[in-house]
């Protein structure tokens, strides 16, 4: 016996909410990507624990493939953050204004 | 209440308040290294929650080369730390209000479902079954993940070269042929 099944999923949630605060409230792309990573934290948390509660693998088999995923997504975004700081020479996204004429 | 529970209750507090702290720096480089405690609490979840194989790859693959990537990346960036990140209520308000919204429904759906009081039983998948379960079941979703990867790589090389070296290249053979 661990503690219920709602506390782990509410950890969970709170987790993602950070993730999502983050998201809205910086003015940062790297900061930005740091709050994609913690929701995707957050929803691993989640598949772990419903793994726990029905005894079944599929949970764990989901996390190994959001691992995979967070790890290209944030490859591919980092990558892109560099390309668009080459070009304006800030990490800001209101400065990515080029195609204004 | 049990040894396990007084461990994630803990872990739960440690990974809420890096996560929190990490949110909240001026300095990226801060946030990362705050960050990584988080992950590493997330793995330790991990391990009580029976997934040993997943916390290692939790280690090794979110708290090792996913932060470690971010270090480079603001490194090579030289980012000005004052990126005009002060705390304006203009932003953090709504994103709190948005989010304590999503917080609170969320809330309220996990206790209001009947079967979310069930307690979590202490069990263990052990790395060999898991990658056993993996393999018989899922072996395609694996290769999946693996051109995935494979895409993620190109895309980041093509991405990052940029096109002025590209361009200065050409134009210097440009220059060069007549």
């Amino acid at each position: 016996m661990i503690v219920p099944f709602s506390h782990v999923f509410m950890l969970a949630g709170a987790l993602f909410f950070l993730g999502l605060v983050c998201i809205f409230a910086r003015r940062n792309l790297i900061m930005t990507l740091i709050g994609i990573e913690i929701m995707m934290n957050a929803a691993a948390i989640a598949f772990v624990a419903s793994a726990a509660h029905w005894h079944r693998l599929e949970g764990q088999a989901f996390v190994l493939f959001i691992i995979g995923v967070a790890a290209t997504e944030v490859a591919v975004g980092l990558a892109l953050v560099v390309a668009a700081h080459r070009r304006t020479g800030s990490v800001d996204p209101d400065r990515y204004d080029v195609l204004k004429w | 209440m049990s040894l396990y529970a007084v461990i994630f209750y803990l872990l739960a507090a440690l990974i809420l308040a890096a996560t929190g702290l990490a949110i909240t720096r001026k300095n990226p480089v801060h946030a990362v290294v705050f960050l990584v405690f988080s992950f590493l609490g997330s793995a330790m979840l991990f391990f009580l929650l029976g997934a040993p194989f997943l916390a290692a790859l939790e280690v090794i693959i979110y708290a090792g080369a996913i932060m470690i990537l971010f270090l480079f990346v603001i490194m090579m960036l030289r980012v000005d730390v004052a990126d005009r990140i002060g705390l304006s209520v203009g932003r953090w308000v709504p994103a709190i209000v948005f989010g304590g919204l999503f917080l609170a429904l969320s809330a309220l759906t996990v206790f209001r479902n009947s079967g979310s009081a069930a307690m979590l039983k202490a069990a263990m998948a052990t790395p060999r079954g898991f990658g056993r379960y993996i393999f018989e079941r899922y072996w395609l979703a694996v290769e999946i993940i693996s051109v995935l990867l494979l895409l993620g790589l190109l895309a980041a090389v093509l991405v990052g070269r940029g096109r002025d070296e590209k361009a200065k290249s050409s134009g210097d053979k440009r220059g060069e042929e007549p």
